[in-house]
C-alpha cells in the first residue's frame, strides 16, 4: 500500500504516533497538551499499515519527558514517542509502564478523600498477566487501568 | 536503638512487617499482665472522630489515660470546622501542632493516609470509611495469640459479610504473613472480594470457600463471625439466607477444645446468646483486649523503647 504523508513535518517538538484510533483525544485531554499554548496537530483515524487505523499527535516546541512518555504506556502501550529537533528525531522514547502515576487520573472511588483535598491523585501501577491494575495511594482500592483511564 | 514503630504513622495493615505485628502483640501481652501508668506521661493525644464510634473511641481514650497521658478531641465531626468547609489537611495541620499524636476516624477512604502527609506527629488510623481499621486487626491478632499461644499455621474461618467487612480483609492479610489456612463462609452476594483471593493466590496461601457453617466448625482454631446486614439484600433474598450464618451453642459440640469464637462487635443475632456461656465464646474478652492492643501501639509509637 502506498504511504502518503498526511500530517505536515515538525521542526521542533514531540510526535506521538501509533496511538490506537480513538485514544488521541483522550491523550490530549488527560495530558492537558492543549494547555501548553503551543501549536498542536492532531490526526484521527489515519491509515496505518500495522494497526489499520491510528491517531497521531504532534506538539510543537514541547519535548515530552521520559516520565510523561511512560504514563502514555498505560493506554497506548504501542505508541511511539519521538522528540524532534530541527526536523530530526533526536530521541525515541521506549515506553515502559511507570511504577507510580501522579496527578493524571482522578480516583474512580467517589468516597476517596483525594477528591476534596489539596492533593494530587496517586496510583501504584501493578502489571498483571491480562490487565494492568492501579491501586490508589489514599483509599487503597485497586482498579483495572481501563476504569481509571476514562474517569475525569 | 528505637523500636521500629517509633514515630511511625499507623495507617494500614499491609504497611506492617511480620516483626512489627509481633512486636505490638508481644507488648500488648506485657501490658495486660503488668499494667503501666507511666508510658504516656506528659503526652497529649488528639482523638479526632469525624464519624461517631463507641468502642474504638472509648478504648483509645481509655488506653491513653491508663498510660498516664491526656486526651483532647471531639466525638462527632458535625461540631468541628470541617462543617464550615475546612479541608481535612488544614484541620490536621492545626491539631497536630497542639499534640504528640493524632488518632482519627473519618468517613472517607484514605483520610488517615492524607492526614499523615500534613502532620508532623504520628497519625493513627481508627477507621477510614470502608478501607482500613488497623487497630481492630491488631487487637484481633493479640486475641488470637492469647487464645492459641501462637500465630503460626492456624486454621481460621471467616463467616458472614466478607465483601464489605474491612476487619475481615485486614485480618486475612495479616494472618497470611503467619502461614494461616482459611475457610470463607458467606452468601454469594457477600463473598470475599477477588483482590483478596488474588493476593492469597500470589502468596500461595490455602483457602476454601464453604457453603455451610456446620462443616467448618470441627476444622478450625478460630471462628471469626461478622454481621450480615439486612439492608444489603432484598427481602426475598434475605429470607433465603436468614439463619444460615447464625451460630448457636448446639453447633459447637464437635468444635476443637482450643477453638474460640471471635466477632468485631456489635453483634445483632448472628451469635445466639446461648453461645456466650460456652467455653468457646471469646468476643467480649476480645473487645476488652482493644484497650491493651491500643496501649501497646501508642506506647511503641510515642516511646523509643518500651
Amino acid at each position: 500500500m502506498q504511504y502518503t504523508r498526511t500530517v505536515e513535518a515538525l521542526k521542533e517538538g514531540t510526535v506521538i504516533d501509533h496511538i490506537p484510533a480513538g485514544q488521541g483525544v483522550n491523550i490530549l485531554r488527560l495530558f492537558k497538551l492543549a494547555e501548553t499554548g503551543e501549536r498542536i496537530t492532531v490526526g484521527l483515524n489515519l491509515t496505518s499499515r500495522h494497526m489499520g487505523a491510528k491517531d497521531i499527535i504532534k506538539v510543537e516546541n514541547v519535548a515530552l519527558t521520559e516520565d510523561q512518555a511512560n504514563e502514555l504506556a498505560l493506554f497506548a502501550p504501542k505508541a511511539t514517542v519521538n522528540v524532534i529537533e530541527n526536523f530530526e528525531v533526536v530521541k525515541k522514547h521506549k515506553l515502559e509502564l511507570p511504577d507510580t502515576i501522579e496527578g493524571i487520573f482522578a480516583c474512580p472511588n467517589s468516597n476517596c478523600i483525594s477528591h476534596q483535598e489539596p492533593v494530587k491523585s496517586f496510583f501504584y501501577v501493578k502489571p498483571q498477566q491480562k490487565d494492568t491494575k492501579m491501586k490508589c495511594k489514599y483509599c487503597e482500592k485497586v482498579f483495572s487501568k481501563d476504569i481509571v483511564a476514562v474517569v475525569r | 536503638m528505637a523500636n521500629p514503630l517509633y514515630r511511625k504513622n499507623i495507617i494500614s495493615i499491609p504497611d506492617f512487617s511480620r516483626e512489627e505485628l509481633e512486636l505490638v502483640v508481644e507488648t500488648a501481652g506485657q501490658l495486660k499482665r503488668e499494667p503501666r501508668n507511666d508510658l504516656l506521661q506528659g503526652k497529649l493525644v488528639a482523638s479526632c472522630f469525624f464519624e461517631p464510634s463507641t468502642r474504638t473511641r472509648l478504648s483509645f481514650e481509655t488506653a491513653v489515660q491508663r498510660l498516664g497521658g491526656t486526651v483532647i478531641g471531639f466525638a462527632d465531626g458535625g461540631n468541628t470546622s470541617a462543617k464550615k468547609g475546612e479541608t481535612l489537611a488544614d484541620s490536621i495541620k492545626i491539631i497536630s501542632s497542639y499534640t504528640d499524636a493524632v488518632v482519627m476516624r473519618h468517613p472517607k477512604e484514605g483520610a488517615a493516609r492524607l492526614a499523615s502527609e500534613f502532620s508532623p506527629v504520628p497519625v493513627i488510623n481508627g477507621g477510614d470509611g470502608s478501607n482500613q481499621h488497623p487497630t481492630q486487626t491488631l487487637l484481633d491478632l493479640f486475641t488470637i495469640r492469647e487464645t492459641q499461644g501462637t500465630l503460626e499455621n492456624l486454621t481460621v474461618a471467616f463467616v458472614g459479610d466478607l465483601k464489605y467487612g474491612r476487619t475481615v480483609h485486614s485480618l486475612t492479610q495479616a494472618l497470611s504473613l503467619f502461614g494461616a489456612r482459611f475457610y470463607f463462609v458467606a452468601p454469594e452476594q457477600l463473598a470475599m472480594p477477588d483482590y483478596i483471593c488474588e493476593e492469597l493466590d500470589e502468596k500461595g496461601i490455602e483457602y476454601t470457600i464453604v457453603g455451610s457453617l456446620d462443616d467448618v466448625i470441627p476444622q478450625v482454631d478460630i471462628l471469626y463471625m461478622t454481621r450480615v446486614q439486612r439492608e444489603r439484600f432484598d427481602e426475598a433474598d434475605f429470607k433465603k439466607i436468614q439463619g444460615k450464618y447464625v451460630l448457636k451453642a448446639e453447633m459447637l459440640k464437635n468444635a476443637r477444645t482450643n477453638m474460640k469464637v471471635l466477632h468485631p462487635l456489635p453483634r445483632v443475632d448472628e451469635i445466639h446468646v446461648d453461645v456466650d456461656a460456652t467455653q468457646h465464646a471469646y468476643y467480649f474478652e476480645q473487645a476488652k483486649n482493644g484497650v491493651f492492643a491500643r496501649q501497646a501501639l501508642l506506647s511503641l509509637v510515642l516511646n523509643e523503647t518500651v
